[in-house]
């Protein structure tokens, strides 16, 4: 075996971001030796001994030489074992068994088990959108992952069970057999089942009102109310009426997804709003993002584009909510290290539950609740403060009657999401037209825009508004908060702006915690 | 008990036999590549150097390692970079007792496999360990 040169590509992950790695063997005269270079860490750093046992079992040892790889650029960390199989590659090309030029411009991925069995990794998705952006072609991936190599678009994907098939099939290239590409896996256009119904929810007109405007307008919404009575049953139902995403959005989901969840998680592209609950003694990594090493994904990223549900929401750390207070006004986390700085995205809608008081009962005459003065007034100001500024919509949700039971069942989310979808498009229409382009929400819309022309409403029309301002109720943000969910009611009922009676219905629904205090 | 001290006093016999013979091959195929042996099976305190060649105005410090067989990998394989390093600590000791040596001094390590029914077959790596 001659000493000779091989090169194959992969992908280095920081974050979302993808860079494109050139790996490179070199096999020179030397003692038996396999080095990794380019900043591997630990686990990358291994790959030589998994390389060469791998490479021993498919038949083509690495030959006993000095072996050195290089991982190029070497100023971007390369971290996991995602890159045995390209170092296999590069190694084996190198060594003469693979033909140099058929692997040079294909993207590896996968971990090599020491049987030469190829293990799935994570983060396939958002290295393959990035290979596929810089022009590459052709992707080799571990079997587990194919699916969601697929649902990249002008890639051919090749789903290898083994280095042994990898072997055989440039081999049989170099001999004018194209290389096989795998089987669609994933039915792309799936219609997505929602098992869980707005008609399952029982009475509560209100907190559908509330849900309805906060699907529309994208507003954040506090639902208050004592246990039991449907807060979270609505919130689960808020994606069924949000509109589905679009492909973008639903990679950018998947993308978020194949870096948080389990390997081979992502089988197809559901179109569904992803809907993200953690409990409340999460931690500010698990909610951010974070972890050593590895900046993995936290919850408000993997509800992205969806919703972010925080049940019993005073029960939370204080320092755990202060961290949602960034994401929410720019749509992004920015986790810093010392080394690094990774940037995920996180424009999710976010819905808080709370209950009255610590023990729940503090609703009606509250005869039943044991909290004492002191335990209710701290309880609620745990979440006072800038972090219900930015929430427009809070709503009382109060038990249900037994008289509601028997009621016909509640409006499907069908219907509604049919509704929001025609006032989410009426909204896009005027915005645009008004060149906000960095805004199609009436959530997202500043406060100046509503509070001049050529959207400042009649002054018959803001007089209970104004007079709430006057006489100190709201404050100015407050105010435009209230125009904020005026307008999302006015494209609910079709109106060309918002009327009297939308901007009473918005300033109800900001005065909620007036109710529930 | 006795047939079993003898048995494994034979196998050793047998590997030194091997290994000396390896090294006679070796000595022979530097010879017939225009080196000069200058000494063989050289020892000090930090053991032993296996042929010690000129070449040209290059010392060589050779290791020989034998086998016969891959099935604990290839010959020059067993040479760590450990025993490399211990090689080089060699040269230095034989350049410093022997004196006089003023050109660079090389590493070398000649693997020898000689698997049964089969001619021997020579790995020459040179320079190891820099």
């Amino acid at each position: 075996m001659s000493a000779g040169l091989g090169r194959t590509r992969s992908v280095a992950l920081s974050g979302l971001d993808g860079t494109l790695v050139d790996v490179e063997a070199h096999i020179g005269q030397g003692l038996p030796h396999f080095s990794v270079g380019g900043l591997p860490d630990a686990a990358c750093a291994q790959a030589p001994d998994r390389v060469r046992a791998a490479a021993g079992n498919a038949g083509t040892p690495v030959p006993p030489h000095r072996v050195t790889v290089n991982l190029s650029p070497a100023s971007i960390p390369k971290r996991g074992a995602g890159f045995d199989l390209p170092i296999a590659v590069a190694v084996l090309a190198a060594a003469g068994v693979l033909r140099p030029a058929l692997v040079e411009d294909v993207v590896h991925l996968g971990e090599l088990a020491l049987d030469g069995r190829l293990r799935g990794v994570r983060g396939v998705l958002p290295a393959v959108l990035e290979a596929t952006r810089r022009g590459v072609r052709h992707v080799v991936v571990p079997l587990e992952n194919v699916a969601e190599a697929q649902l990249v678009d002008d890639v051919h994907v090749h789903a290898a069970r083994s280095l042994a098939d990898v072997i055989g099939w440039y081999r049989a290239a170099a001999d004018g057999t194209p290389v096989p590409v795998a089987e669609v896996r994933t039915d792309d256009d799936a219609p997505t089942q929602h098992r869980a119904d707005l008609a399952d929810v029982v009475g509560q007109p209100e907190a559908r009102v509330a849900l309805e405007l906060s699907a529309t307008g994208g507003h954040h919404l506090l639902m208050n109310g004592p246990p039991g009575v449907g807060k979270t049953m609505l919130a689960e139902r808020l994606v069924t009426i949000l509109p589905p995403l679009t492909r973008e959005q639903a990679l950018e989901t998947h993308a978020i997804r194949s870096l948080a969840g389990h390997v081979g998680e992502v089988t197809r592209l559901d179109r569904t709003p992803p809907f993200v609950a953690p409990h409340h003694s999460t931690s500010v990594a698990a909610l951010a993002g974070g972890g050593s090493g590895v900046v993995v994904p936290g919850a408000i990223s993997r509800a992205h584009h969806g919703v972010l549900f925080l049940d019993e929401a005073p029960e939370f750390k204080g320092t755990v909510l202060q961290t949602l207070r960034q994401p929410l006004e720019s749509g992004e986390v920015v986790i810093a290290r010392a080394r690094q700085s990774v940037r995920y995205p996180a424009r999710f809608l976010l819905v808080l539950a709370a209950n009255p008081c610590p023990c729940g009962r503090s609703y009606g005459k509250a005869i039943d609740c044991t909290c004492t003065s002191t335990e209710i007034r701290g309880y609620a100001s745990r979440l006072s403060g800038p972090l219900l500024d930015r929430v427009d919509l809070q709503v009382h949700v109060p038990p249900v009657r037994r008289s509601a039971i028997g009621d016909e069942v509640g409006e499907p989310s069908a219907a509604v999401a049919g509704r929001v979808a025609a006032a989410r498009e009426v909204q896009r229409e005027r915005w645009r037209a008004s060149g906000g382009a960095r805004w199609l929400l009436n959530g997202l819309v500043p406060g100046h825009v509503l509070r001049r022309p050529p959207f400042r409403l009649p002054g018959h029309v803001t007089a209970d508004i104004d007079r709430s301002l006057d006489t100190g109720r709201i404050t100015l943000r407050g105010y435009d908060r209230v125009l904020r969910v005026a307008w999302s009611a006015a494209d609910l009922a079709g109106h060309e702006s918002p009327s009297r009676d939308d901007v009473a219905t918005a300033l109800v629904l900001r005065r909620g915690e007036a109710v529930a205090a | 008990m006795t047939s079993a001290g003898e048995r494994a006093a034979g196998a050793v016999s047998a590997r030194m036999a091997l290994g000396r013979y390896g090294e006679e091959l070796v000595a022979r195929y530097l010879r017939e590549r225009g080196m000069e042996v200058v000494a063989r099976n050289w020892r000090c305190e930090h053991g032993e150097i296996d042929i010690v060649a000129r070449d040209g105005p290059c010392l060589v410090v050779c290791e020989v390692k034998t086998r016969r067989g891959t099935a604990f990998g290839d010959p020059v394989e067993a040479v760590t970079v450990a025993k490399a390093m211990r090689l080089r600590r060699l040269a230095g000791a034989y350049v410093r007792e022997q004196g006089g040596h003023r050109g660079p001094v090389r590493v070398d390590v000649v693997g020898v496999l000689c698997e049964d029914g089969r001619p021997p077959v020579l790995r020459h790596v040179r320079g190891v360990g820099s």
